[in-house]
């Protein structure tokens, strides 16, 4: 199998769930800051994350990317520590550490020998709320957001596809704005907006404290009192994440996105789904299972029937991302042949689903998907790293531990009626966004 | 079965307490396999590597291609199974098998349970050793590379690796692009591939690592059912490449908006006794994280890039002191200058002290976190084993960074940095940018 160049789905999560709850130890703080602590003592080390529950979409109109850009100064320095003195301390102790910021978190993380904890969280709480702004900051690093904006969208058609698609997707959810910004609020992005977000979002009662690797609850929790403990909760914390939702939406959507930097055109069909919600999280369960049936993999639907039986197609697959705080997306891509129109594969991909949905699911694919499903809970303890990830990602997107620690017997308890009847609800062309992504016509 | 345990290492990083141990095993089975074995039982899985020397570089002329798409049908049909039968067994099995080729080497990634070990090793010696190249199967992946070589004619990073190979390499089989040409593709036959199967797969360039849950005797036979079948010889590697390195730029156009630049000049060699000077020297110039200069000057002083890196490419047949930046085609001009005077200055004044004792500091402290997981372990080990470095060379490497001194760096800089011949290939439509060629 040629692994395909398209990177038409980068920002959605496809890999299956994996959990092993006996390496997890959860509590708060008295000010009501979590903590996460997963054990892993085979290698003496430790990833520290701190994860806020703040993210794009929380930002305040006009404003897109500051979460982003706020994410890139909090390396800039505090009271005590220069602008840089952060990582380049990180660095000295031989570790590494980044941040990364999402519509619904920022996270930041260090990676470390296991004996360098007390330091990482005295920086790392240091910077919860004492951060410092130089204008001289602000402006060299809105240089590099912009520069960072160019590497990954700019220059990337599918990546501009993918934001105009995001945007007639949402008609009214701030999901519907890029993560990064546009380009043009990016540029006026100043100290005071970035201060402010700041101000508003970051403290222990907005943020979770991931532990994991060659390290004990009763240590973790000892340094996280004294570090992060000593931080007053915010009394002034948003009482609740208000994103205005979406509406009922009642129009499909058509996008035809042309680019001369397009080699390999290509349809993608996406609709508004809904996602995991703590204590109900079987419909996401079924629409997980429905991505790998249709999607997932050389035995998957679509790939059976458009690239072996039909050959319409040279690359086919379907994407769910059911960890998020609001309405997400089940999405679907289809990459005709040479000499197949794009109508062609989308009419052909079409049929697909509706002989799909008449015919319903093979039970031997449903217990091949679940026997990886029950094996990935075994390869995710690998993987401490991911782990840490996946606690930090949902407890920043409405979840709870306890909510993560039932997911893998959530996905082996959906039956096939489940799954279709999931299908039915959510394969709503009503509420779906089609593009066309294709090069420039040539005129001679 | 007789099985000879060459030799037990208990390795101990010098920079942590004791208890950062990894225990290496050699294991050379019946077959005369060799084999690095790390065993953990906590989890029930194991990650084992394998490694062939060769990959793209074999290729013909004319056949450019031959081994990517090889290596691309070897998991679609083999022995009895065609290409579905094939994934469903695997994912029957929630085994997990990837397939991958270099300028130097054909690479396959294994992990599977260990209660279903003897049937994935089943379905991974199908693939390695009887793949079927079924007509069907070579026109529907045949189908995907040339999707795929389109893609990269107009994605700004792969125009540059190309131009940049055709460049600094010419001829040599380094100067082609590894998943071979649209036209190349296109003509390629099935007794092409099998051609390339022969050649690549075999005894004589085989290295195997496993991490996780089996023994050195479950090892030791495990190696000669996979790979007992494999021939013996297989197609004879390429010589050393004659590097070229004009110096200046060249700009390859390109409409977009971001100018994306490769660049580069004579690297070294592994066994030099220079280089854990040079290796150190380019944690310094632009070695991967924030504090190096690179990424001080062109990114946290100047605001030209989101990222600029270093680093000494090491190649079967070529080495390389490579670098990478991305800039606005109005900005690019600007920042490729600051990388040539970065790389003058470091040159002719040296590094500090300081940044020698941070740099030795981060690389050893650095060193032991990588091997926190059986798939990261089962990586690093067949990699140093391609590199035909000691199985202690765990515990060695740290003291080897530690003896480096001030006077080894900046002698080396002098020796190495090149300026003059350092040449960037630029795709975009950069501005202000003085071109050579």
């Amino acid at each position: 199998m040629i692994r395909f160049a398209l990177s038409v789905a980068a920002l959605i999560a496809t890999c299956l769930p994996a959990w092993a709850t006996d390496q997890v130890t959860t509590f708060d703080l008295d000010n009501g800051m979590e903590v996460v602590v997963i054990e892993d003592h085979r290698a003496p080390v430790a990833v520290h994350m701190v994860w806020y529950r703040a993210g794009s979409a929380d930002e305040p109109v006009g404003e897109s990317g500051v979460a982003h850009f706020l994410e890139h100064l909090m390396f800039k320095g505090t009271d005590t520590l220069a602008p840089g003195e952060f990582s380049a301390t990180v660095a000295k102790q031989g570790g590494s550490d980044n941040a990364f910021t999402s519509y619904d978190y920022t996270a930041y993380f260090q990676r470390v020998a296991a004996d360098r904890l007390d330091l990482m969280m005295r920086m790392e709480s240091d910077r919860m709320v004492n951060l410092q702004l130089s204008e001289d900051n602000i402006k060299t690093e809105r240089d590099v957001i912009l520069e960072e904006r160019n590497m990954r969208v700019e220059n990337n058609p599918s990546a501009l596809f993918r934001e105009q698609k995001n945007a007639a997707q949402y008609l009214n959810h701030r999901y519907g704005v890029p993560v990064i910004g546009w380009r043009h609020e990016m540029a006026e992005l100043s100290r005071e907006d970035a201060l402010s977000f700041y101000g508003t979002y970051y403290s222990p009662n907005n943020a979770i404290l991931v532990v994991a690797g060659d390290v004990q609850p009763d240590e973790v929790r000892a340094l996280a009192e004294k570090y992060y403990g000593a931080i007053p909760a915010n009394p002034d914390l948003p009482q609740q994440r208000y994103r205005s939702q979406e509406p009922p939406q009642l129009a499909e959507r058509r996008l035809t996105y042309r680019d001369a930097r397009v080699a390999q055109p290509y349809v993608s069909r996406s609709y508004l789904a809904p996602e995991r919600d703590a204590g109900a999280q079987e419909k996401a369960a079924a629409l997980t299972l429905l991505a790998e049936i249709l999607g997932g993999g050389q035995t998957s639907v679509l790939v059976e029937k458009l690239q072996f039986e039909t050959q319409k197609a040279v690359y086919a697959a379907a994407f769910y991302g059911g960890t998020s705080l609001d309405d997400t997306t089940f999405s679907l891509i289809a990459v005709p042949s040479q000499g197949v129109a794009l109508q062609e594969v989308e009419d052909a991909m079409d049929k697909v689903l509706k002989d799909f949905m008449a015919k319903g699911i093979d039970p031997e694919q449903l217990a091949r998907i679940k026997t990886q499903i029950r094996a990935s809970e075994i390869y995710a303890r690998d993987d401490v790293e991911g782990l840490a990830n996946r606690y930090g990602r949902a407890l920043t997107q409405g979840l709870t531990v306890q909510d993560v620690q039932d997911w893998p017997d959530i996905l082996q308890a959906v039956t096939a009626d489940d799954i279709m009847a999931a299908a039915r609800d959510v394969l709503d062309r009503r509420q779906s966004v089609t593009g066309w992504v294709m090069a420039e016509e040539v005129t001679q | 079965m007789i099985l000879r345990i060459l030799s037990l290492f208990v390795i101990l990083f010098a920079a942590l307490p004791a208890r950062a141990g990894v225990d290496i095993q050699t294991v050379t089975s019946e077959g005369g396999f060799k084999a690095w074995l790390v065993e953990n039982h906590s989890i029930p899985f194991v990650a084992l590597e394998l490694r062939f020397k060769g990959g793209a570089s074999l290729d013909l002329p004319g056949k450019e291609g031959a081994s990517n798409l090889m290596v691309g049908l070897l998991e679609e049909g083999a022995g009895d199974m065609d290409a579905r039968d094939f994934a469903r067994a695997t994912e029957e099995l929630a085994a997990s098998f990837e397939f991958d080729q270099s300028d130097d080497a054909v690479s396959v990634s294994a992990r599977f349970l260990t209660e279903s070990s003897d049937q994935a090793v089943e379905l991974l010696r199908a693939a390695l050793i009887q793949p079927r190249f079924d007509a069907d199967a070579i026109e529907r992946v045949r189908a995907q590379v040339i999707s795929n070589i389109k893609s990269d004619l107009k994605t700004p990073r792969d125009i540059a690796s190309r131009a940049f190979a055709e460049l600094v390499f010419g001829d040599h089989p380094y100067g082609r692009p590894q998943n071979g040409t649209l036209d190349s593709v296109a003509a390629l036959s099935r007794d092409d591939l099998i051609a390339a199967h022969q050649g690549a797969l075999a005894k004589d360039r085989v290295y195997v690592s496993a991490v996780g849950d089996i023994d050195a005797a479950q090892l030791a036979q495990l190696m000669d059912r996979l790979l007992g079948d494999l021939p013996e010889t297989g197609a004879p590697l390429v010589g050393p490449a004659d590097l070229n390195f004009p110096g200046g730029v060249k700009v390859v156009p390109f409409d977009t908006p971001q100018s994306v630049a490769v660049f580069a000049q004579k690297g070294i060699d592994r066994e030099d006794p220079d280089f854990f000077p040079a290796f150190v020297l380019d944690l310094i110039l632009g070695g991967g994280s924030f504090e190096s200069r690179l990424m001080q000057e062109v990114r946290e002083k100047r605001g030209l890039t989101y990222g600029v890196y270093s680093y000494l490419a090491d190649k079967d047949q070529a080495k390389l002191w490579m670098g990478s930046v991305a800039s606005a085609n109005d900005r690019v001009a600007q920042a490729v200058q600051v990388i040539r005077d970065e790389w003058a200055r470091l040159a002719e004044q040296g590094v500090t002290q300081q940044e020698l004792d941070d740099a030795k500091t981060y690389l050893t402290g650095s060193y032991p976190l990588h091997f926190d997981s059986n798939a990261s372990i089962a990586r690093i080990m067949v990699g140093m084993q391609m590199d035909d470095m000691p199985v202690d060379y765990i515990v060695t490497r740290n003291d080897k960074v530690e003896a480096v001194t001030l006077e080894d760096v900046n002698r080396v800089a002098k020796k190495l940095l090149d300026p003059e011949h350092l040449t960037f290939v630029v795709v975009g439509q950069p501005e202000g940018l003085p071109v050579s060629q």
